[in-house]
C-alpha cells in the first residue's frame, strides 16, 4: 500500500477514507446508541428481576421484542451499518445472514417441539430402567 | 462461438485504440477501497452463523435438565446485569477510541483502548467466576444437555471476547510502536467491528439463555 501514496490513495485514506463503508459515528451517535442501550437492556432486567407482568408468556415476547430493538439499535449506532455501504453489499450480506439464522432457529425449534410431541410417552418406571 | 466474440473486440480494441475495454484491475494501486471492510464483515456474518447454530442448540436442549439444576436455580442475574453492563460501557469506550483515531489522537486513542480492555477483561473475569462457581455447585457440562448447551454457547461467546482482548493488546502494542498509520486505522475499524458484533451477540445470550430462562 505504501507504494500507492499517489492523490488517490491519499484522498481514499482520508479522515473520510474508508470509503463510505463502516464510516465512524459521531460523538452523538455514539451516545445515542448507548443511552438506547442501556434502556433497551434495563427494562427486560427490570421485567425479569421484579417479577411485573404475572403473565411469563407475555414477558417473553417483550423481551425478545426488545432484545431485537437494541439490536438493530446497536447495528445503526455502534456498528454503523446502513444500506448504502459498500454499495449496497454489507446490507445485502446482512440480510441473508438474517434470512439463514431465521430459518435455522425457527426451523430448529419447530421441527424438535414436534418430534417431542410426536415422541411416545414414557412412563416413570420405564424412565427408570432406561438404559 | 465465445472464441469468435473475444477475437472479434480483440481486433475492435486493436483497430481502435479509443475502444479498448477497461477491466476492473485489481492488482496493486487500484485495490478498492474498504475492501478488507466487506470482507470482514463477511466473517462476522459467517461467525454470526456459528452463535446461531448454538442458539439453535440451546433452545432444542435447554429444558432437558436430566433432573438435574435448572436456570432458576443456578442464575444470578445480578451478577447478569453487571457482566452486561460490562460490556455495554466497553463497546462505548471502544467508540470513543474510534473517534479519538479519527481526530489523530494517539494519546486518548490508546487511553480509551485501554479502559475497553479493562471492561473487556471484568467482563469475562466475571463469566469466570460465574462459571467456576456454576462447576463447584455440580453443574458441569457433563451434567445434564441443558448445561452441555449453556457451556458451549456462553463459553464460545466469552472465548471469542478472549481473542478479542489479545487482538487488543496486539494492537495497543503496534499503535505504540507505529502510531495511527493506515494500516492500523484499518485493523482499529476491523476489531471495532469484532468488538460491537460480541456485544449484539450478547444480547442474544442475555435475553434468550438467562432471562428468559429464569423466567420459565
Amino acid at each position: 500500500m505504501s507504494g500507492a501514496a499517489g492523490g488517490h490513495s491519499a484522498h481514499g485514506h482520508g479522515e473520510s477514507g474508508h470509503g463510505d463503508a463502516h464510516g465512524h459515528g459521531s460523538f452523538k451517535d455514539y451516545v445515542t446508541g448507548f443511552v438506547l442501550s442501556v434502556i433497551l437492556t434495563a427494562i427486560p432486567f427490570w421485567l425479569v428481576m421484579g417479577n411485573v407482568i404475572a403473565d411469563k408468556v407475555i414477558t417473553s415476547v417483550i423481551i425478545l421484542a426488545l432484545a431485537a430493538v437494541q439490536m438493530v439499535v446497536h447495528m445503526i449506532y455502534f456498528l454503523h451499518m446502513n444500506t448504502k455501504s459498500e454499495g449496497g453489499w454489507t446490507f445485502l450480506a446482512l440480510i441473508f445472514t438474517v434470512t439463514i439464522v431465521a430459518i435455522t432457529l425457527c426451523g430448529s425449534i419447530w421441527v424438535m417441539h414436534h418430534l417431542n410431541a410426536n415422541m411416545m410417552p414414557i412412563s416413570a418406571e420405564d424412565a427408570r430402567h432406561a438404559p | 462461438m465465445a472464441t469468435h466474440a473475444i477475437d472479434a473486440l480483440h481486433r475492435d480494441s486493436v483497430a481502435e485504440p479509443d475502444d479498448v475495454p477497461v477491466f476492473q484491475d485489481l492488482e496493486g494501486e487500484h485495490h478498492p477501497e474498504g475492501s478488507t471492510m466487506l470482507g470482514f464483515w463477511m466473517y462476522l456474518m459467517s461467525d454470526c452463523l456459528i452463535f446461531t447454530v448454538l442458539f439453535a442448540t440451546y433452545a432444542v436442549l435447554g429444558r432437558n435438565y436430566a433432573a438435574g439444576p435448572s436456570p432458576k436455580d443456578l442464575f444470578d442475574l445480578s451478577l447478569v446485569a453487571v457482566n452486561t453492563a460490562m460490556l455495554l460501557f466497553s463497546s462505548i469506550t471502544y467508540g470513543f477510541a474510534m473517534l479519538a483515531m479519527e481526530r489523530d489522537d494517539l494519546p486518548k486513542t490508546q487511553l480509551w483502548l485501554a479502559v475497553t480492555g479493562l471492561f473487556g477483561a471484568a467482563f469475562i473475569g466475571i463469566e469466570l467466576y460465574e462459571f467456576a462457581h456454576l462447576i463447584h455447585e455440580g453443574a458441569t457440562p457433563q451434567r445434564s444437555a441443558f448445561l452441555s448447551a449453556f457451556f458451549t454457547l456462553v463459553g464460545t461467546h466469552g472465548l471469542h471476547v478472549t481473542f478479542g482482548l489479545l487482538w487488543l493488546g496486539v494492537l495497543m502494542l503496534q499503535l505504540r510502536q507505529r502510531g495511527l498509520i493506515v494500516e492500523n486505522r484499518r485493523r482499529l475499524m476491523c476489531l471495532s467491528m469484532f468488538w460491537h458484533f460480541l456485544d449484539v451477540i450478547w444480547i442474544g445470550v442475555f435475553t434468550f439463555v438467562y432471562l428468559m430462562g429464569v423466567l420459565q
